[in-house]
């Protein structure tokens, strides 16, 4: 029994010893699924639908990503976090990568040790009041209850904005954006603060989403990112070449719907190479030579993915805006496939 | 004639550590206790490994910086700029009080409910014993996002006390608020304030003593020293003479005059919450996220408190409550001054890991929002600076020297009343 108790012990310590080792490319395919840390649920970006398929916007990179590493756009494990264990999650090697829109700060990239691999959604903080409350300016606001989750960036921005413009307010922490809705609607906070498209995406879940309206204060640069650990370059390179390859599809104007004809060859080289017609682009990484194509199989390009969860025909309703491709003023700039 | 030989002297061998029975015992202890030294040490050092090859070696420098965060409530004063290690100590206090409130409610609801449900009554006692196995038998989180729930869902919001003909109004002569961000009771306030002392200057753990509470507190202790006398001189005088004088009306003359003169030379006076912008401003906040949290442990815990309480009185055997009962006593006072009495002897020992316990749950405290050590130590700042390992490692300190802390206190207690053995 006592040997057995210590040799379990030093089994656990063996586990966590190897935990922090590099390869997780080998991992996920020895394993054959992906573990993609998203959140609790958060209609739009990443929730479990009437099926208990999880569907959303950082859902559809997971699957991009199961689907350039192992060929199968299902074989995600996803693991739902909150504010406060996804660092954790990630860093113990629970899971593999994490798209859970997540702000890209230097503290998080340098101090904490992750790789952000780049910003699949520039967002900022908003606020939501109910439109009966009068409210028309963030800086009105003083005296205010404020609903926020906790162990978030907007946490940290909420303190700093209300303490810069010298005004009051009483925040209300709370674990996870359905608790933050719960007592919202029930008037215990007069304000819910989070990323401006949490907001719609919370609001459009509302019985009535015309009562409340979004403050036109944007109160921070929130850069959403998927990130992984540091130190697991290879890794790094095949989810931020994956995301790259999703914006460099609606580029290109490869869709889900014309990409078996392309895949077949073009007279576009960039086309071909990013579709593995061409060069050796999915070798370099690891990968398949159609790697690129199985992602972009997945859920479409980048446009279609953000149409189809959060865009503007969806309940959430959110424009493009800063989030379209360069060339329509927007600020998505993949590095060219070369 | 006969030589005495000494018997032969056995010396010492180190096979016998093995062999012999006297020494093998130990042998094993030793062995045993430099194995799981060795284990420990590994681990540690793996840790500590692993973490520097993350590049996050052990450190606490981090405390020192700004929190950037803002906490709701706060005994002391505290902002955003201020330290790490601020919060944390900020956090300990809203553990403390939660903590504290949470152990005299439940064990005044405890000790209740233990009394009556051995009442002869039999509806008492069975609504008791359903109060009992209803606590007892759910998880205390529940109980505790339960009781958030209840006091979010049904109270009014603020915005219903506005308007000409508002929905709700305050209670008490307008003096109370009760609205679904908690309950605004009046404070008393100090026009002619002595003003604070303050403590520890620019430090972390500073904070301020008001003057005017230490004088409220020291004419307390000074009325109620001379009550004492005046009742000592009572039985003194009954003892002697055999009557006893009447005394209750000097008795609250010394408890209530100097407190009077007192609180007016302060300029004492209430204030009252009022409505004005978003929340009712003034008055003395109690949060909603407090109220249930402390709600939700004191009845949770009471319940396992009123059966520790019920097994103490059952353990005092029947003829006790006979024998008082011979001496004329009501029932009432039967069990104030002989049951509980001896049943406390049995009561307290179980009692002190109650109060852990509710110590302990207390650290759910996030689950409502309720900002501990826990959320903010635990919480908020583990979660900015990512040092997990410091963070967990210094809450587990914390919660250990609480809880030792307490069963110090409730062991001193304990050996003052157990039985003195002849």
């Amino acid at each position: 029994m006592k040997k057995s108790v210590i040799l379990g012990a030093a089994t656990v310590a063996g586990l966590a010893a190897s935990a922090a080792v590099a390869g997780t490319v080998d991992d996920v395919k020895a394993r054959g699924t992906l573990n993609c840390g998203v959140t609790t649920g958060l209609v739009g970006f990443a929730a479990p639908d009437a099926n208990g398929e999880w569907q959303g916007f950082d859902v559809s990179l997971c699957r991009a990503v199961a689907a350039a590493v192992l060929g199968d756009a299902s074989a995600v494990e996803f693991v739902p976090t909150t504010g406060k264990t996804r660092f954790t999650a990630l860093a113990s090697g629970e899971i593999d990568m994490l798209a859970r829109n997540t702000t890209w700060t230097f503290s998080r990239d340098v101090d904490l040790k992750f790789e952000f691999i780049g910003v699949n959604y520039y967002d900022g903080q908003g606020f939501m009041v109910p439109k009966a409350l009068g409210v028309s300016s963030a800086k009105e606001l003083d005296g205010a209850t404020v609903c926020i989750q906790t162990g978030t960036t907007t946490e940290l921005n909420l303190a700093d904005f209300f303490r810069a413009n010298n005004i009051s307010y009483e925040p209300v922490p709370i674990e996870t954006n359905a608790e933050a809705q719960q007592q919202y609607l029930a008037g215990a906070c007069d304000v819910y603060t989070t990323d401006a498209s949490g907001l719609a995406a919370t609001r459009a879940t509302f019985e009535n989403p015309d009562e409340h309206v979004l403050l036109p204060e944007i109160i921070s640069k929130e850069p959403l990112g998927p990130l992984v650990r540091h130190g697991d370059h290879e890794w790094g390179d095949v989810v931020r070449w994956t995301l790259n390859a999703l914006v460099s599809a609606e580029e290109l104007g490869v869709t889900s719907a014309n990409i078996d004809e392309l895949s077949a060859g073009t007279d576009n080289p960039e086309v071909n190479r990013l579709l593995g017609t061409e060069g050796t682009l999915g070798e370099m990484l690891g990968l398949d030579a159609n790697w690129a194509a199985n992602a972009i199989k997945a859920g479409g390009n980048y446009g279609e993915v953000f149409a189809k969860n959060i865009g503007e025909e969806t309940p959430i309703g959110l424009a493009r805006g800063l989030n379209a491709q360069w060339t329509d003023g927007g600020l998505l700039y993949s590095p060219p496939f070369r | 004639m006969t030589t005495l030989t000494d018997p032969p002297k056995e010396h010492f061998r180190l096979s016998m550590l093995l062999y012999d029975t006297r020494y093998r015992s130990a042998t094993i202890q030793v062995i045993a206790l430099i194995g799981f030294m060795l284990l420990a040490a590994w681990i540690i050092s793996n840790t500590i490994q692993n973490l520097e090859a993350l590049g996050k070696p052990v450190e606490f420098g981090f405390f020192g910086e700004a929190a950037s965060y803002d906490i709701n409530q706060r005994l002391l004063e505290y902002n955003s700029r201020d330290s790490h290690l601020r919060a944390a100590f900020i956090g300990l206090l809203n553990t403390l009080v939660v903590a504290v409130l949470g152990c005299i409610t439940a064990t005044i609801i405890g000790v209740l409910v233990g009394v009556l449900r051995l009442s002869k009554n039999w509806l008492v006692a069975r609504v008791m014993t359903v109060y009992v196995e209803m606590f007892r038998n759910v998880p205390v989180l529940l109980w505790i996002v339960l009781a958030m729930a209840i006091l979010i869902e049904s109270l009014p919001a603020p915005r219903a006390f506005r308007g000409d003909e508002p929905e709700a109004t305050m209670k008490l002569f307008d003096s109370v608020a009760i609205t679904n961000r908690g309950v605004y009771v009046p404070d008393f306030l100090f026009s002619r304030s002595l003003g604070d002392i303050h403590l520890f200057g620019t430090s972390s753990l500073r904070f301020d003593i008001s003057l005017d509470l230490v004088a409220v507190l020291i004419v307390l202790a000074g009325s109620i020293f001379a009550m004492r006398k005046v009742s000592a001189f009572a039985a003194a005088k009954q003892e002697s003479t055999g009557d006893r004088p009447t005394i209750w009306y000097i008795q609250l003359g010394i408890l209530f005059a100097p407190m009077v003169i007192l609180l007016t030379a302060l300029g004492c006076h209430l204030g009252y919450p009022e409505l004005t912008g978003f929340n009712f401003k003034g008055g003395t906040h109690m949060r909603n996220s407090l109220i249930a949290l402390w709600l939700a442990l004191s009845l949770y815990t009471a319940a396992f408190i009123a059966e520790i309480v019920r097994a103490g009185i059952m353990a005092i055997s029947k003829g006790q409550t006979e024998a008082a009962s011979a001496l004329g006593l009501r029932p009432g006072r039967t069990m104030r001054l002989v049951i509980l009495p001896q049943a406390l002897r049995v009561i307290i020992p179980p009692m002190i890991s109650n109060y852990l316990n509710l110590t302990k749950n207390s650290s759910l405290a996030i689950a409502v929002g309720y900002m501990d050590i826990t959320g903010t130590l635990g919480g908020i700042t583990m979660n900015q600076t990512g040092r997990e390992l410091e963070c967990v490692l210094l809450l587990m300190l914390v919660y250990l020297s609480i809880s030792l802390s307490i069963s110090g206190v409730m062991n001193w207690y304990n050996n003052r009343v157990k039985l003195v053995e002849r």
